[in-house]
């Protein structure tokens, strides 16, 4: 009775709010310190993650025609050390209560504690660490980006599938290395993978371009990689961008290489073409001109989270749409061959794990015959029963 | 090249001779079933990886022929006349006619980008094409084989349901998850009915009382009020050891009588069985795997379904509802089309 009188104020703030048709603003903040990449086709375009958002925009837009709802975004740069909080506040005074934000953690949890007071919700589509849905979890803070664990179990799943159970493990030596790292080590003992060695590389700086090129790289790697206890795959931890993308054929022994090279756990790459995919890649490709990335996927699904949740309970307010995302009649149909749902107990969306070798779609994890009491899903990151998430 | 038509031609000749005899009696204009053989129906399979068409003798249970077509066909149908099997062929953007008699491409239809689906109506001179690439619904002339228009609908449409007087198509759009209503007449939506997520096939009862929908990522039938355009019951699937994403409800047929429907559940394997009055689940069929979409024998005794990753085709004996028997086809089957005579 409480949800039916709540649900019939909602119901009439909404139609006090907008007599004809209803207008639901999401905000979009994001940094604009681009990461420079070891390789140049990596490099992420001016709108990476920006662009699949606006094409989940054009998408709720196209549904909302027949039910008189209309979506806007409104993009916040926060330019160099631009300040998340006032920014989030900014969204607030101007009546924005669904924010998607591409943040790294820190000035994100800033951001999404700022707007609690003011009841907004966020939707992560950037940070994959473990940390904002564990310990730093939030009430108010949806993860559409998966977790570092989530990527490294898809990639181990498949190495153990493939019988690739020695690895030799090499992480490079900043934070987000070794966070990976730590990820790793912990889908090997998991999964029943076992590392023969493991190594660190040191980054002592230097340019990634260099007119001289490759030649001493062809040197060092091998060098590098010589003396190796016999392993089947090596597996790189290199979120930074220096030193990963030498590996794939350069180490001593002819080995395969996975991890942030060769074989790439990921939520989304430009060749993904099953479960209809094609079409999502096509009507991106026709917007943008460019092929469709992880982050660009990850915006796009938080847009469209949005969009069913308004949809279907003809509600924008953030209560409203969390209730809804996190309940029973929630399923998103995200071009991964089945239903994307939130688990209820850190907001992170459940999703299939793509394997890209860079230009294919070897694998998509969760491996067969990896199985699990709830969703199969879930033998991707940390579970519930491990989780310290205490969502208040 | 001579030689290689002669050899299909003399391969044809062989092995349908039913279907030679119906085309002289067509000939003469009388419509007569053939005595002892009444099941000897042809079933059109389409093969969504190998670009054939497998041609099945419903009799003997067999491929007596495949055709090469365009690249990736999925939607496939008759005409009403049955002298042209029809075939969306997606990645070449159109829809192919081919004879029935010869097999061979002898035109293309103006269909829009990507086609997936089709219906046609009563009378067989209009196709409704979903397009879903583009969002719209394309309205061909079949005779003349023109455009006449097109219907902008909810984002990657993919289910084609006529009403049977005709004067509605509900259109599915899997991104917008909705059920469109279309006045065939005025060509403009009437109504939008909010389904499950990825609506990907729409089913008229024969009496038009309901409409049924399948969600593949819902995993649901929604059984729509087409006079209402509401939804007055969501059917459900629960099979005791499956996981909830493997149930995936794609094509659906009911019976003449509208007592029994059958819903393919993808990669859950099985064909449901629903009692068309109270809804309910009566069984579960096992077929092969990732079953697609279905079509029935004309004399509704057998049920073929289109197993899209064991490449093979089941057959189920209707009034007993049981699979008695499987055909291997081409790679991927999707589609299916069966003759009426």
């Amino acid at each position: 009775m409480i949800r039916l009188l709540l649900a019939g104020t909602f119901l009439f703030a909404w139609m006090s709010a907008s007599t004809d048709a209803a207008e639901i603003n999401i905000g979009y903040l994001r940094r604009t310190d681009a990461k420079s990449t070891l390789s140049l086709i990596q490099t992420p375009a001016a709108n990476d993650g920006l662009a699949g958002a606006r094409l989940a925009i054009d998408d709720n837009n196209t549904t909302g025609r027949f039910l008189d709802q209309q979506f806007s975004l409104e993009d916040v740069r926060l330019e160099g050390g631009a300040d998340a909080v006032a920014a989030t506040m900014a969204l607030a005074e101007r009546g924005v209560s669904l924010v998607i934000a591409d943040l790294p953690a820190d000035a994100l949890l800033k951001a999404v504690d700022a707007g609690a007071p003011r009841k907004l919700l966020f939707f992560n589509v950037g940070a994959i660490d473990d940390r904002l849905r564990e310990d730093e979890c939030r009430a108010n803070l949806i993860h559409t980006a998966p977790t570092r664990s989530m990527l490294a179990d898809a990639l181990a799943q498949y190495l153990v599938w493939k019988q690739w159970r020695r690895w030799l493990l090499v992480v490079g030596s900043h934070a987000e290395d070794k966070l990976y790292g730590d990820a790793l080590r912990r889908s090997a003992k998991r999964f029943g993978a076992r590392i023969v060695q493991d190594k660190v590389f040191e980054d002592t700086g230097g340019a990634r371009r260099t007119d001289s090129g490759v030649v001493q790289i062809q040197r060092q790697l091998p060098v590098f990689t010589q003396g190796a206890p016999a392993y089947d795959v090596l597996v790189a931890a290199d979120e930074s961008e220096v030193f990963a993308s030498y590996l794939p054929y350069r180490t001593w022994d002819p080995r395969p290489v996975a991890g942030s090279a060769g074989l790439v756990p990921t939520s989304w790459d430009a060749s993904h073409d099953q479960w209809g995919a094609v079409q999502l890649q096509d009507r991106f490709m026709r917007q943008f001109s460019r092929r469709m990335t992880a982050r660009d996927m990850q915006a796009w699904t938080a847009v469209r989270m949005i969009g069913e949740g308004v949809s279907r309970t003809r509600s924008a307010d953030p209560k409203v749409m969390l209730d809804f995302l996190t309940g029973p009649d929630f399923a998103l149909a995200a071009f991964k061959g089945q239903r994307l749902t939130l688990r209820d107990w850190n907001l992170q969306l459940r999703q299939p794990i793509l394997l890209s070798d860079g230009r294919m779609i070897v694998s998509v994890s969760p491996q067969e015959g990896f199985l699990h009491q709830v969703s199969e899903l879930d033998t991707l990151g940390i579970d519930r029963p491990e989780t310290q998430c205490r969502l208040k | 090249m001579t030689e290689k038509r002669s050899i299909g031609r003399f391969r044809r000749r062989r092995s349908s001779r039913f279907a030679g005899i119906r085309n002289r009696l067509l000939g003469v204009g009388i419509f007569v079933l053939i005595g002892g053989q009444a099941s000897a129906f042809t079933a059109y399979v389409s093969n969504e990886k190998s670009n054939t068409i497998s041609v099945i003798d419903t009799d003997k249970f067999t491929v007596v022929k495949t055709i090469k077509v365009g690249q990736r066909p999925r939607g496939i149908g008759l005409t009403k006349d049955e002298k042209f099997i029809l075939v969306a062929v997606g990645d070449d953007d159109t829809i192919q006619v081919i004879d029935t008699r010869t097999y061979e491409v002898v035109a293309t239809l103006p269909s829009g980008p990507d086609p997936e689906l089709f219906t046609q109506d009563q009378t067989g001179k209009i196709l409704y094409v979903a397009n879903e690439n583009d969002n719209t619904v394309t309205i061909i002339d079949l005779e003349r084989r023109v455009p006449l228009g097109e219907v902008q609908v909810g984002v990657e449409p993919e289910g084609m349901g006529l009403s049977p007087d005709g004067k509605t198509l509900v259109a599915t759009s899997e991104t917008s998850n909705m059920a469109h209503f279309i006045d065939t007449e005025t060509r403009r939506i009437v109504a939008n009915v909010l389904v499950d997520a990825r609506p990907r096939f729409a089913e008229f009862k024969r009496d038009a009382s309901e409409v049924w929908v399948s969600s593949e990522i819902g995993g649901t039938v929604s059984v729509v009020d087409p006079a209402k355009h509401e939804v007055k019951k969501k059917i459900t699937f629960d099979i005791p050891g499956l996981r909830k994403e493997a149930i995936q409800a794609v094509g659906i047929s009911i019976t003449r009588d509208g007592k029994t429907g059958f819903v393919a559940l993808g990669p859950a394997n099985r064909i449901a069985v629903i009692n068309g009055a109270t809804h309910e689940v009566q069984k579960y069929l096992l077929v092969g795997q990732r079953v697609w979409h279905m079509a029935f024998t004309p004399d509704e005794k057998y049920l073929l379904t289109t197993n899209g990753v064991s490449n093979d085709v089941s057959i189920i004996d209707v009034a007993n509802l049981r699979v008695i028997k499987t055909i291997q086809v081409g790679e991927l089957p999707w589609g299916i089309a069966i003759s009426q005579q």
